[in-house]
């Protein structure tokens, strides 16, 4: 039988029962992986016999009738971006090419300790800044619904292996929204939590106030099972919060009740596309339909949020990627052809009389930095390195990182209103469907204006999700965002669950040839 | 000093102290010194890609306990910044510090110098806060190629930084505040203070104020680095202070006129050297480091420190000599050798009765003792109630002072008792007829010092003395005196 | 054009970058675009506002001073681009 389509809720029933073992079912994944991972280009590496000996480890200890892990037996993707023991982590970037962390991050760890088999680690925008997946050093990634077009960003490699049916259950981490945005070009389920709730150890920092690890899969009960096994306490983070953990899959079949449904006035503006309008509109309607009072509700700040996530993002990754300058692992210039390179300069300076211009040459440690960084980051990771520098540098400090986190507080206020009036809101994941390949390469500025749904849950620290909710006239998906309070998880869940027991967007594959 | 009225020298201080905790400020590897190089680090203190820190609870406590004991202010919140530079022993490309809410500011410690060196002083603190050290880069030249080696077991050590308000007016002075300061904290056990190892670095800033026609006039503020002992930093300002004056009378620069100037302290040359500084390495981009929440203080836990920080030394010297009733010397002698030491003192002298006596003893026997052995108290063979007993021995005549010495050295070497050692030295309490019969005999074999004795010629009892010491070590020499003369005078031989 | 050629050069020594001459001039021109853009924010009064540096406004994380085994040197040095038996390797730091 082919379990491709299957819920991961529905395989961990049938390997408690024994139907299939584990190792049949990874070889499905495999095989699905085999045919369809060459155009798609979800994943980096896959570690097939690893997978396979876990696997059947796994087999062997259920046939022994040992007690194992909530996950046991089924196939999970994990982004590149976390850290895994002895397993290549290159986070898509030339700079950690070769790069084999010495330790698993705590949430790897929680995937093996719940007895999961690590499949393989799903490509991403480089350092996952980026929306499209177009930015890995290692090529992009392409949406299953349309190979032209973009599976989104960054964890576009953990959206499209669920989309495609080569993972049941995928792990990323969501910065801007860099799980719910791929999970909605994907048409999956994507879950940011709230932060505090994942720990980040061991997760390659981008911007560490906004980083939060998060689950995709197809359905939400099957979000809520990996959750379930992602949250918790981290000793190791000092951000992680001490609140327990809910029953996740439990509380997401809830009967839905009355629901308190906000609707932002902001973000049913200019640059939102008609088809995702209306498909969202209509999903707010089957809420509606079954009992949820729905008003709107107004953000005064929202329309700030891009401004001051594009100036708080990039200074914290401008200090976290400092770290890469070729000294004690990663990528280093060809020292040799930079000395050269540099004697030559300072020759010609010299010639040429110019010999403030040979003294102010750089140092060759200076150089080694310059040329190891310059050669080893692609342009979004510059870019974004030198905004953030541009931010925090002396005499600018004050007019931007500083602003940026004064109006961060005032966007949390309008939340913190907001959720006085409404248990969630709700509203499109993205302003469009998922865009061409290459279409927005060259325009940053534009490419960023994307995340504006996005960026809000991060820079408050609040939970959202994305969902499917429907699909425009060429057939590509559109999602659903819920934001709901911090640590309120349960409560995303449920009405995601809710709406996935009335609707059937999220049953609908891709058809891959 | 020939520049004495031409002008004030002008120093604050900056002094790192590596805060004695077992592991380091941000991840749990040791912090234990002169391991072999990068066998004491992890994916935290390297700055592997995804690993966070976690603020070590014992060193903030001991950083709390020495900004209380130097009076400092300490706001009720406090957080951790992000100091980005680039450096090979820097492995994230910043530094966990404080920046602009330090964990304690504004507090003082008096300093003061029993010779006289100096004036009675209060320096002031500006500020005391908490960061991570880097690591360690090592120049190997190896077949003209070269390279640097880093050793990354230091990085994350945690350091308090302290520093002054320029209120020192003279080497002398900055030496005495280094000396007090380093005092305090091996009081209050939260550095060993070790310059060799490390534990304790300082950098000072230096102008001058000079006196012109014109006024007062201030030369530029220079900074010094790289000076490894407290000597060093006595003579690195005094030289300092004489350049920039020499600087002043050739160009007349004023403070404001130039950057500041950083330069390093030769120890071999005694001079100090300008080290190159480039203008865009000082734009730190200080920002909250977000991998770390605050830090908030109750006025309970400041109270708490309070509580546990004991009898400090500007205390304990006046205490000591209204106690036991020695001078201000003594006292500042005793009090800075450090809190065992004194305890050692004051069980000596409390058991004793006497406080100048043990005092003497421990300035002219102990403490020499202790440096002939580059021993520390703690390890002194000779316990507190033995010395005791020894001097209580001397205060009943039982044994002179000199022959006290002999026994006092035994102990030391048979790690014995007083007692023990007198026996082992034969010394028993000398009958007083028979030193009489003694005296008899040496005086009836001498007879040209009994002549000599009559005459009043005291001189000659010297060598009589001698004598009797000779056939009887144990003799109480001032005791044995007086019977030669009695004998002599009278006649009885 | 908020951004000059020369301040973009600066920035990209901070951030131990080197750019091309084709580089400098395009990054000059989007980092200018995005850096217009973002002082929207200037519209604000913010003066009142407490800036809010975490998404979760936690206090007192601490863990207790108690020594862990650290890494096997040789997995603290395994992904060193340059080293020796015991140490990380680079160009000399002197001079620098
Ligand atoms: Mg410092
Ligand atoms: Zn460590």
């Amino acid at each position: 039988m082919s379990l491709i389509k299957a819920s991961a809720t529905d395989l961990l029933g049938y390997l408690q029962s024994g139907q299939v073992s584990a190792v049949e079912l990874l070889k499905q994944y495999l095989d699905r992986i085999e045919t369809h991972d060459g155009s798609i280009h979800a994943y980096l590496d896959v570690a097939r016999e690893a997978a396979l000996e876990r696997a059947e480890s796994i087999d062997r200890r259920r046939s022994r009738g040992e007690r194992l892990g909530a996950l046991a037996g089924l196939p999970v993707a994990v982004k590149d971006v976390l850290c895994t023991a002895g397993w290549a982590t290159t986070c898509g970037s030339r700079m950690l090419q070769n790069y084999c962390p010495p330790y698993d991050a705590t949430v790897v760890r929680r995937l093996l300790d719940a007895d999961a088999v690590l499949v393989g680690k799903t490509n991403m925008d480089e350092f996952a800044m980026g929306g499209s997946t177009e930015n890995s050093a290692f090529g992009v990634t392409r949406n299953p619904w349309d190979l032209t077009r973009t599976p989104g960003g960054s964890s576009g490699g953990a959206a499209a292996c669920v989309a495609a049916g080569m993972a049941p259950l995928s792990v990323g981490s969501d910065t801007g929204g860099s799980i719910r945005q791929p999970a909605a070009y994907c048409g999956v389920v994507g879950l940011k939590p709230s932060y505090g709730r994942v720990s980040r150890y061991g997760l390659v920092a981008f911007a560490s106030s906004l980083d939060q690890v998060g689950p995709l899969a197809a359905t939400a009960e099957d979000t809520a099972l990996l959750l379930e096994v992602l949250a918790g306490h981290d000793p190791r983070d000092s951000t992680s919060a001490k609140v327990p953990v809910p029953d996740y899959l439990l509380a997401s079949r809830q009967p839905l009740g009355a629901l308190r449904i906000g609707l932002v006035r902001e973000h049913f503006g200019a640059g939102l596309d008609s088809e995702v309008d209306a498909a969202v509109r209509e999903a707010v309607d089957w809420f509606r339909d079954e009992g949820a009072e729905v008003k709107e509700i107004s953000l005064p700040h929202s329309r700030y949020a891009i401004s001051t996530y594009y100036i708080i993002a990039p200074s914290e990754a401008s200090s976290n990627l400092a770290r890469y300058d070729g000294v004690h692992y990663g990528y280093r210039t060809d020292e040799r052809a930079m000395l050269g390179e540099l004697q030559e300069s300072r020759q010609r300076l010299l010639q040429e009389g110019d010999n403030a211009g040979a003294e102010n040459l750089d140092g060759t440690l200076v150089r080694m930095y310059r040329k190891t960084r310059a050669e080893a980051f692609g342009p979004e990771v510059k870019r974004r390195i030198m905004l953030g520098t541009y931010a925090l540098s002396a005499g600018y400090y004050d007019a931007y990182y500083l602003k940026a986190l004064k109006v961060r507080r005032l966007i949390r206020q309008d939340f913190d209103a907001a959720f006085n009036e409404v248990d969630v809101i709700m509203g499109p994941t993205t302003p469009t469907p998922p865009f061409r390949l290459g279409e927005m390469i060259d325009d940053p500025l534009k490419m960023y204006l994307q995340d504006l749904y996005t960026v809000s849950a991060n820079l408050t620290g609040i939970c959202a999700m994305s969902l499917p909710c429907g699909q425009t006239g060429a057939g590509l998906p559109i999602g659903l965002q819920i934001h709901a309070p911090a640590f309120h998880e349960h409560r995303l869940l449920q009405a995601a669950r809710a709406f996935q027991q009335g609707t059937d967007w999220h049953i609908r594959r891709p058809d891959l040839c | 000093m020939m520049a004495d009225t031409a002008y004030e020298v002008i120093i604050g201080l900056e002094v790192h102290v590596q805060l004695q905790t077992q592991s380091k400020l941000f991840c749990r590897c040791s912090t234990r010194f002169g391991a072999p190089p990068n066998t004491q680090t992890c994916p935290v203190c390297i700055g592997l890609p995804g690993a966070l820190p976690v603020m070590n609870e014992e060193a903030f406590r001991l950083a709390l306990l020495t900004a209380v004991a130097l009076e400092c202010e300490i706001p009720s919140f406090t957080k951790w910044d992000r100091k980005n530079y680039y450096y090979p022993d820097l492995p994230k490309g910043y530094q966990i510090s404080q920046f602009d809410l330090p964990m304690s500011c504004h507090g003082g410690l008096e300093i003061s110098d029993a010779k006289g060196a100096f004036p009675d002083r209060r320096v002031r603190i500006l500020r005391a806060h908490l960061e991570e050290d880097a690591g360690k880069s090592m120049h190997d030249e190896v077949a003209g190629k070269a390279d640097s080696r880093i050793d990354l077991n230091r990085t994350g050590t945690p350091l308090l930084e302290i520093v002054t308000e320029p209120d020192m007016r003279s080497p002398q002075e900055a030496k005495g505040f280094l000396t007090e300061l380093k005092l305090l904290l091996t009081y209050l056990g939260v550095s060993d203070c070790n310059m060799q190892e490390g534990s304790l670095r300082v950098d000072a800033n230096v102008n001058l104020h000079v006196s012109t026609p014109g006024g007062v006039v201030a030369t530029p503020i220079v900074e010094i680095k790289n000076m490894n002992s407290f000597r060093a930093v006595e003579r690195a300002l005094a030289y300092e202070a004489e350049r920039q004056y020499q600087v002043w009378l050739e160009t007349g620069r004023k403070k404001g006129d130039v950057p500041k100037q950083t330069r390093g302290w030769d120890d071999q040359a005694q001079v100090t050297r300008g080290q190159r500084h480039k203008e865009e390495s000082s734009d730190y981009r200080y920002f909250p480091d977000p991998d770390l929440v605050p830090v908030r203080v109750t006025p309970a836990q400041i109270e708490e420190a309070r509580q546990r920080l004991g009898e400090l030394p500007a205390a304990l010297r006046s205490r000591l000599q209204s106690d036991y009733g020695i001078d201000a010397y003594s006292a500042d002698v005793l009090v800075n050798q450090g809190r065992l030491l004194v305890q050692y003192f004051e069980a000596v002298a409390q058991s004793t009765g006497d406080g100048k006596r043990a005092s003497n003893w421990m300035q002219q026997d102990v403490m020499r003792s202790l440096n002939e052995r580059s021993m520390v108290i703690g390890d002194f063979p000779v316990s507190a109630p033995a010395l005791a007993e020894l001097l209580s021995a001397v205060q009943r005549d039982e044994i002179d002072n000199t022959r006290a010495k002999d026994v006092f050295a035994r102990m030391i070497d048979d790690r014995c008792s007083a007692s023990d050692a007198m026996a082992a030295l034969g010394i028993a309490k000398v009958d007083e007829a028979q030193t009489v019969e003694l005296c008899r005999e040496i005086l009836r074999a001498n007879p040209k010092a009994v002549a000599d004795l009559k005459e009043g010629k005291q001189k000659a009892v010297g060598a009589l003395i001698g004598q009797a010491k000779q056939r009887n070590a144990n003799i109480n020499p001032g005791r044995i005196k007086e019977i030669f003369l009695d004998l002599a005078r009278s006649e009885q031989i | 054009m908020p951004l000059s050629s020369a301040e973009v050069e600066k920035v990209a020594l901070l951030s131990r970058l080197l750019l091309g001459e084709e580089e400098l001039r395009r990054m000059t021109a989007q980092l200018g675009d995005v850096v217009e853009y973002v002082r929207q924010l200037d519209e604000l009064d913010t003066t009142a506002v407490e800036p809010m540096a975490h998404a979760a406004e936690l206090s007192n994380v601490f863990a207790p001073d108690e020594v862990q085994p650290s890494l096997d040197r040789e997995l603290a040095l395994a992904n060193a681009p340059k080293r020796d038996d015991e140490c990380y390797r680079v160009p000399a730091v002197l001079g620098d």
